[in-house]
């Protein structure tokens, strides 16, 4: 009888009961968990024209500016295979923010997580100087302007040449890779106390075991390091880039914060999601938020916002904001390919290109929002698992997703891309 | 529920978890903690234990006072400053944003 099969199916596996299903019971690790040798880990991913790896093949619309989003969007609705990147600026940025804008974008456009870029412009000139940036890697990109020709002619001749890029894209064999090929970004959200028991030190104890092996990471959110400045400094190093990474943190502090507060940060930082889940000062947040960059490993750099970190494998920091499609669009377009992402109270948050893997210890989060988990470690908050054993299973996880397990977030469709503005346009 | 946990029987799951000894605040890392629980404490930088008589229903994540605190005392949780106690706490008592406030901003 249809409809008898589900009926007869048990409670336990109904997908409808929450929690973070496969963690521990998967076919995919078979013998090998990376975890348990990760020297000698691998995974597969796609080496791009660059020699840089990526985890995922995407094609990608890219928009210079707002204008061009509907003509992207109309790309990526007809040639299946493709997404498009909306966004909200591009149009009269000048100055700091204007380069901001082309590094974001370049920086997008080149991550190994991308086969092949599109980008569509209202004008060829700055679309040209997309293009020109992408192209350093390598990789196949063409623009188009939309001035003179109007959004139909142009979605014609960008739904060519998207749908040639896609049947190229799809071709691509992923190849064996050591892990030291994967770059790993984090950055925490709906943070609360258990974040700063379980899941950002199990980040933090990842990095302490893959950085030695090579790999790149990232940690940034520079009002949230506010009460945990000078633990931060003293983790650079070197004094000079402990100095470097001070004056980035003061100038946030006297150039953004004092200068545009109309009481205190009380009602934002921490935020309401976070005073719910019980933290209830900046300090205390600041300090369970930089848990996630583990004990050993110094940072050896201080990056501007989605600048490419060039000194070599290690823990780079980057000035961020803490709002977190922010900062992990700017993570993105740095390079990583990978993002590591705690969550206390359960943030949802995903990115277009690089999958988010979600961990959280809130054994509450992992039964009302079990969907958005991909790595469960509650059982830190009950003893019954050690910080070097999720540590573990987290690596376990970012391997698998590297080797193409969809995350929860881009099983769910969250592709949340933000670009960051650092002041008005003209 | 989770394939890793249940397997616990017959060892003690801590109520309150504090990070390290110098803490004088404790979170609460179970639902339903109860008021006038004798609650059950684990410092996680040296796995000692301590015992503290909750005073309040405290919600998973939020925080009990460890000992007496006074308005402008510190609070110290990581064995670091996290803010001004602003109004006085009793040891086992609720510790949040209505007697604890940032030094920043």
């Amino acid at each position: 009888m249809p409809g008898e099969n589900i009926m007869n199916v048990p409670e336990t596996t109904s997908p409808f009961v929450g929690g973070a299903p496969d963690q521990f019971a998967t076919t995919a690790l078979g013998s090998g968990r990376a975890s348990a040798d990760t020297k000698a880990a691998t995974f597969m991913g796609w080496r791009r024209e660059n020699g840089r790896v990526g985890v995922r093949n995407h094609v990608v619309l890219l928009p210079l500016d707002d204008l061009s989003n509907a003509a992207c969007e109309a790309v990526a609705n007809s040639i299946k295979g493709t997404m498009a990147l909306p966004h909200a600026y591009g149009r009269l940025q000048f100055g700091a923010d204007l380069d901001l804008h082309f590094r974001t974008l370049i920086g997008i456009g080149s991550n190994p997580n991308v086969a092949a870029v599109v980008v569509i412009g209202i004008e060829d000139q700055w679309t040209n100087r997309i293009v020109e940036g992408i192209a350093k890697t390598g990789k196949p990109v063409v623009g188009f302007g939309i001035e003179g020709h109007g959004d139909i002619a142009t979605i014609a001749k960008a739904s060519y040449q998207a749908k040639r890029f896609v049947q190229w894209a799809t071709e691509l064999p992923r190849e064996e890779c050591p892990i030291a090929d994967l770059w790993i970004s984090t950055k925490c959200g709906e943070s609360d106390t258990t974040t700063g028991l379980s899941s950002c030190p199990t980040v933090g104890n990842l990095y302490d075991k893959l950085i030695p092996q090579g790999i790149y990471g990232v940690f940034g959110e520079t009002s949230e390091i506010t009460g945990a400045e000078h633990l931060c400094r003293e983790r650079a190093a070197t004094p000079e880039i402990g100095d470097k990474w001070f004056a980035m943190w003061k100038s946030y502090q006297d150039d953004v914060i004092e200068a545009h507060k109309t009481d205190d940060l009380s009602d934002s930082q921490p935020t309401k999601g976070n005073i719910l889940g019980g933290l209830s000062t900046i300090e205390e947040k600041a300090l369970g938020n930089l848990e996630k960059i583990g004990h050993d490993s110094r940072f050896i750099d201080a990056l501007q916002p989605a600048e490419a970190p060039a000194k070599g494998p290690g823990l780079y920091y980057m000035d961020t904001s803490s709002a977190a499609a922010e900062c992990i669009t700017l993570m993105a377009a740095a390079g990583y390919v990978v993002h590591t992402f705690p969550t206390g109270q359960g943030n949802v948050i995903g990115n277009p290109i690089v999958p988010v893997i979600k961990i959280t210890g809130n054994p509450r989060t992992v039964r009302t929002m079990g969907e958005h988990i991909d790595v469960d470690v509650s059982g830190v908050l009950t003893r019954e698992m050690t910080i070097p054993q999720a540590g573990d299973a987290l690596i376990d996880m970012v391997v698998r997703t590297a080797n193409g397990r969809l995350t929860a977030a881009e099983s769910l469709g969250h592709r949340e891309f933000v670009m960051t503005k650092l002041y008005r346009s003209a | 529920m989770n394939s890793h946990a249940g397997s616990g029987e017959g060892r003690t799951k801590p109520h309150l978890l504090a990070h390290s000894p110098l803490d004088n605040v404790a979170v609460a890392v179970i639902e339903g903690l109860r008021a006038d629980t004798d609650a059950l404490g684990v410092i996680t930088e040296d796995d000692s234990t301590f015992a503290v008589n909750v005073r309040h229903d405290i919600p998973i994540g939020h925080k009990v006072a460890l000992t007496d605190l006074k308005a402008g005392d510190t609070a110290i949780k990581y064995g670091q400053d996290i803010g001004k106690i602003i109004k006085d706490v009793a040891k086992g008592e609720h510790v949040h944003v209505q007697n604890l406030k940032t030094k920043r901003w």
